[in-house]
């Protein structure tokens, strides 16, 4: 399997790449720190993968974007599988005062998703097959004032990649939006951690196993599907009374 | 997921804790920029204060689980200081492949294993953990890493190794596995009538098997003094047993803190009467996988909560046995006669493997583990009643597992702490540390 992980130092997206480590995968990673990427690819050779490259990006300057994918594609002799996982939280209380702040976060979260998904779902539907993940979030799914621009970001990818999917799925790709809840990871490091703090392991593992069977949309943990049905029937003129 | 913080034992709790995780060995934040003292802390296994720091800070490695290098001709697997043993396990016993040595719970990380110089049921062949490893990388809070190994930086190689994480960081380490031929145990459960049967077994077992230890009965006394069950083994030969799993799952969460009488002398005689007589046989012999064999209590996770809110306290020590048993049936007695309940008792002999580590608890003799649910201060008179025929032997306490000893204590089991302490971090330091040095030190 020839896997292109983007974002890869992002820790849900290493676990993930640790599962396709084990299956002897062939992994493509690309980050914007070289020694991190580099302390990614050792630990990922040594639970079993059969290659390892890394590739460094500013994945907010979009004219990468081609040239990574092309890269990728050069050193792993194709792709069967992408996962698109880089993301900025951003402070949404700094962020709200500035234009230019409130656009570069939507940039990274979403415009830098939507140029590579655009590039991807091209390939994937030349080739007829394969598997296209991206991280999304349950922020993305209502609008709240603690962090309403990240998740505006998310709720734009995922609803681009519920049409990616309606494309691609006359070609048989799969088409993934995954919706972590809390994960605890170094986005959420300033956070105080409570019960709804998932591990990035179990994280990693369920993706990677909707990866291979091929689903639509996931949330993980799954108990946030039940959250986030609730949160999205509430009607507005109560949800905007509350401090969520 | 949420974390707590404390230790193993939930006594002492720790106050006013500040905690920074750590994500990356080669983005470590600047320690002198922190206030007051730093120590590094893993999966809070050690039971009493030696993974805490009042007042300080503590340094979540468990992020650091990357691998960084694996030799599967020669066993040799370097890897970041937050690996967790049972993850660990995942990855090498399917590969043929056992850690040096494990401790009784496989949810320790590589660099608490060092920092405790852990030890297990192997002792008597292979030594302690610190033992294995060929070498790690330290960072201090100026900022320097060093790799340190017999021959770099020996002797700050020697001071942590059992040093308690007061030396520094432990970034990354690198130690020797041991082959295995499986994941099965052919063991042998052994019931013996009182402590002079179990020296007998033990030294009998020692030469041939790899792993023994003892469960004691800490509650009868008389001729049925110290009575309890041997568990020795091997690496068994078989590849697979039929409908077996090798790894069973965890099977049962301890749901909440029990009351705090549900552990008390009755349910415990009650326990340890059942336990003695379900070995039907004197001997009972059966091939069963690794993870019950060395593992048994991770089996309910959580289990410290069996002991209720105020927590507990565990007590180990060593005593040199070489020609008088006088000590051990002593204190076997004192608890006996104590009316104060052990649920858990281990016994074990210790072999002369020497640790590198300066301030390595285990050495030539017999080691004892003890858990005492806390009642205040009966329990903690009692307890020092014990350190007082322990340290008259010539005995030690093991820090992993203290949460009370004085600094008498503490100076009579390491004579050696001040040739040690002048390798410890200006800016690291331990509850446990401030409490079995502050006296001596101001003393001066």
């Amino acid at each position: 399997m020839k896997v292109l992980i983007i974002g890869a130092t992002s820790a849900i997206a290493h676990e993930v790449s640790r599962c396709f480590a084990a299956d002897n995968a062939s992994l493509f990673l690309v980050a914007r720190s070289a020694e991190k990427l580099a302390a990614i690819a050792d630990d990922l050779r040594v639970l079993g993968a059969a290659k390892v490259e890394t590739y460094v990006a500013d994945l907010a300057d979009l004219s990468t974007h081609e040239t990574l994918i092309a890269a990728a594609r050069a050193a792993l002799g194709g792709i069967d599988a992408a996962l698109i996982a880089h993301g900025v939280l951003g402070d949404q209380k700094t962020a709200q005062q500035s234009v230019t702040a409130t656009l570069e976060l939507f940039h990274v979260n979403a415009v830098s998703y939507i140029s590579l998904i655009t590039l991807l779902a091209n390939h994937f539907e030349a080739q007829r097959q394969g598997c296209l993940a991206v991280i999304g979030s349950v922020a993305g799914e209502r609008g709240r004032a603690s962090n309403y621009i990240y998740g505006a970001a998310k709720g734009a990818v995922a609803l681009f990649m519920s049409g990616v999917r309606n494309r691609l799925a006359k070609v048989g790709v799969s088409v993934l939006t995954v919706k972590p809840g809390f994960v605890d990871t170094p986005m959420t490091a300033h956070m105080k951690k409570n019960v709804l703090f998932a591990k990035p392991a179990q994280v990693g593992k369920r993706i990677y196993a909707a990866m291979l069977k091929g689903e639509d949309v996931i949330y993980v943990p799954s108990f946030w599907m039940l959250i986030m049905l609730i949160i999205r029937n509430i009607p507005e003129r109560l949800f905007k009374r509350l401090n969520l | 997921m949420s974390r707590s913080y404390q230790s193993w034992g939930n006594y002492p709790k720790a106050r006013n804790q500040r905690v920074i995780p750590i994500h990356w060995r080669d983005a470590f934040p600047d320690l002198q920029a922190i206030e007051g003292s730093v120590l590094a802390y893993g999966y809070g296994r050690s039971y009493g204060d030696s993974c805490l720091n009042e007042n300080g800070t503590l340094l979540d490695i468990t992020p650091l689980n990357r691998y960084i290098a694996f030799d599967a001709e020669r066993g040799l697997i370097r890897c970041e200081s937050g690996v967790l043993f049972a993850d660990l396990l995942q990855y090498i016993v399917p590969r043929g492949w056992f850690l040096p040595t494990t401790p009784g719970t496989k949810y320790v990380s590589v660099g608490g294993a060092i920092a405790n110089d852990v030890h297990g049921k192997n002792h008597h062949v292979a030594g302690t953990f610190g033992r294995h490893v060929t070498r790690f990388e330290l960072l201090r809070s100026d900022g320097s890493r060093l790799v340190c190994s017999p021959t770099e930086n020996a002797e700050l190689y020697r001071a942590t190794i059992g040093g308690l994480g007061l030396t520094g960081v432990i970034l990354w380490a690198e130690f020797q596995l041991r082959r295995i031929p499986g994941p099965y145990i052919v063991q042998e459960k052994i019931r013996f009538g009182n402590i002079d049967e179990f020296f007998a077994i033990s030294e009998d077992s020692d030469k041939d098997y790899e792993y023994t230890v003892a469960w004691v009965d800490c509650v009868s006394g008389g001729d049925k003094l110290g009575r309890g069950i041997f568990i020795r083994g091997n690496n068994a030969w078989v590849a697979r047993v039929p409908n077996k799993s090798a790894v069973p799952k965890t099977l049962l969460t301890a749901p909440f803190d029990l009351p705090s009488f549900a552990l008390n002398l009755h349910t415990v005689r009650v326990f340890n009467e059942v336990y003695y007589h379900a070995l039907l046989t004197k001997v009972q012999r059966k091939i069963v996988p690794y993870d019950p064999f060395f593992y048994p209590l991770d089996a309910i996770n959580e289990w410290n909560r069996l002991y209720g809110k105020a927590g507990f306290l565990q007590y180990q020590f060593v005593v040199p046995y070489a020609n008088d048993r006088s000590a051990i049936k002593e204190i076997l007695r004192q608890i006996s006669a104590s009316g104060v309940v052990s649920f858990l008792a281990v016994l074990k002999v210790f072999g002369d493997v020497k640790s590198p580590g300066m301030l390595s608890f285990p050495r030539p003799g017999v080691t004892l583990a003890l858990d005492f649910p806390y009642r205040g201060a009966p329990t903690l008179r009692f307890l020092d009643r014990l350190d007082q025929i322990v340290r008259e032997c010539g005995g030690a306490l093991y820090p992993a597992k203290d949460a009370r000893m004085s600094p008498q204590m503490f100076e009579a089991s390491f004579p050696n702490w001040r040739e040690f302490s002048q390798y410890i971090d200006p800016k690291f330091s331990s509850s446990f540390w401030r409490r079995v040095t502050g006296q001596a030190v101001s003393g001066k």
